[in-house]
């Protein structure tokens, strides 16, 4: 790796991004309205005492879960972008080595996401005022890792799609289960077992439960350091899974 | 290697290739070439469309697995790493950034070769480019766009310059302008290889590499050229070539099948 091309690379996404009103809004503003949309929708519920608001349980899944979803779309239409545009080739010509160019993607997108998830984290917590135990600023770091996961899932998946349209259509095979399965609409423990082994498979699954951590506890838990550290060897594993996809040469 | 020694002193050539054999797929498009591209001239590659010369440009610059024969850039073997930092590559379909301005097309590629601002700025310049600095490269037009990507192509200094249909829908003038850019570089040093379907172009070239369907139909001068196709006109010279090209290789074809039907 070199820091220069790093850097340059790092920048020319950011550059490309500050070009599209639209993804910034994607990224910076959408992830509030629909979080305001789930607040909104649990507004009138009826509670027993002592039981917390669903909004407390689920606003921080659904912190997790936007820059998972929004950076993996954003990602792999980009790359795929690169791929059929020829830049990819091009770069493939120039002395700029394949880890220049993915983790300058992981950089840029990693940004993005932090601003995303500070700026959602901070409208659940003044603005509905979430309520819960841990601190705002492990939810936040959950959110960045959950970011960096779609985005080298992301990376991973645009190198079997040749159109943009065959992209988009990762999303309900590759996202939306894992959306299914993470343990947002039914707890881990009271799902079948299959579904349980399915879910152990899937990395979203890792962020919830470590959300769950961070409601539940005011201090950091072991379980959830290790659910962390868990999604980082995945996100790891699949950018360098991503990395042999880009070929020098084609054959 | 033993040379003699009047060449001793001529540059070895920038490319060479022995028996290069290319498939895409199952299919073979390039039939064992053997040619050279001397250092410091311009070399023109010629041929129609789907003639292969993209492909044996991809296979120079590293981007083509190479099937079999031997292709050698600059005293090293096609795809060599330490050769991205010595040749330059303007593709077909101008690949460049169209969301972002022509200046920081010109000045991400400039950052990857580990060269300056102001290297960037002369790129765009030298392609006719200043005025336009700051357009975003998806609002210019399909000549100007395709400059952007020729100026990404210089902006490294290269050794050796490939270009892939550089002058495709320029204005004449424009046309004129770029090839003077292409000699003043190969006088420099440069050595480019420039591809063209254009006939008229070939005459602006030190030497022809002529195309067709994957063969090599020669390598010559274009004086050599309008001699041996019987043409003051480069078209029809090419045009002629190809019919005393074509004419052997059918009779050859045919004594061939009738050797091996007299041997059974």
């Amino acid at each position: 790796m070199n820091p220069r091309m790093l850097a340059a690379t790092t920048a020319r996404v950011l550059n490309q991004l500050r070009h599209d009103p639209r993804s910034i809004g994607l990224i910076l503003v959408v992830p509030s309205v629909l979080l305001a949309v789930v607040y909104w929708l649990f507004e009138n519920e009826t509670l027993p005492p002592g039981m917390p608001r669903t909004f407390d349980r689920i606003g921080p899944i659904m912190l997790a879960i936007f820059p998972f979803v929004i950076m993996f779309l954003l990602t792999s239409i980009t790359m795929l972008r690169e791929r059929t545009s020829g830049t990819l080739e091009r770069l493939m010509t120039t002395p700029i080595h394949k880890a220049d160019l993915l983790f300058g993607y992981g950089i840029a997108f990693s940004l993005m996401a932090a601003l995303q998830s500070a700026i959602a984290t901070g409208v659940a917590y003044w603005v509905f005022g979430l309520d819960i135990k841990g601190d705002a600023a492990l939810v936040v770091l959950v959110a960045v890792v959950n970011a960096v996961l779609g985005v080298s899932l992301g990376l991973f998946c645009s190198a079997f799609a040749r159109t943009e349209f065959q992209a988009v259509q990762f999303m309900p095979v590759v996202v939306i289960p894992q959306i299914l399965l993470c343990g947002l609409f039914v707890p881990y423990a009271q799902m079948t077992d299959v579904f349980q082994v399915l879910s152990d498979w899937m990395p979203l699954t890792y962020s919830v439960k470590a959300l769950q951590e961070i409601t539940a506890n005011t201090d950091p838990t072991g379980e959830m350091w290790r659910d962390l550290w868990i999604m980082a060897a995945v996100l790891l594993g699949l950018l360098i899974l991503a990395s042999f996809t880009l070929r020098r040469k084609s054959s | 290697m033993s040379r003699t020694p009047s060449h001793a002193s001529a540059p070895p050539p920038a490319v060479e290739a022995d028996s290069l054999v290319v498939r895409l797929g199952h299919t073979e498009v390039l039939h064992g070439l053997t040619f050279s591209v001397p250092s410091g001239r311009v070399t023109g590659l010629l041929g129609p469309s789907g003639s292969g010369k993209s492909t044996l440009m991809r296979a120079i610059m590293g981007v083509q697995r190479v099937a079999s024969g031997a292709l050698t850039v600059l005293d090293r073997k096609a795809g060599a790493a330490a050769l991205r930092q010595l040749i330059g590559y303007m593709t077909q379909d101008a690949a460049v950034y169209s969301d972002i301005t022509v200046l920081d097309n010109v000045r991400y590629f400039a950052s990857l070769h580990g060269r300056s601002r102001a290297d960037a700025q002369e790129a765009v310049t030298a392609v006719g480019l200043s005025g336009f600095e700051k357009r975003k490269a998806a609002n210019l037009s399909g000549g100007q766009f395709s400059r952007v990507s020729l100026a990404c192509a210089l902006v490294g200094q290269p050794k050796l310059l490939v270009l892939d249909e550089p002058t495709v829908g320029l204005d004449p003038v424009l046309r004129v302008d770029l090839w003077e850019r292409f000699r003043a570089l190969a006088d420099a040093g440069t050595t480019l290889l420039v591809s063209s379907h254009v006939m008229e172009e070939a005459s602006r070239c030190d030497s022809l590499l002529l195309l067709r369907d994957g063969y090599l139909l020669g390598q010559l001068t274009p004086d050599e050229l309008r001699e041996r196709g019987r043409s003051q006109d480069l078209e029809q010279a090419f045009l002629g070539i190809i019919q005393a090209n074509s004419a052997p290789a059918r009779e050859s074809a045919a004594r061939a099948s009738a050797a091996k039907e007299s041997a059974v």
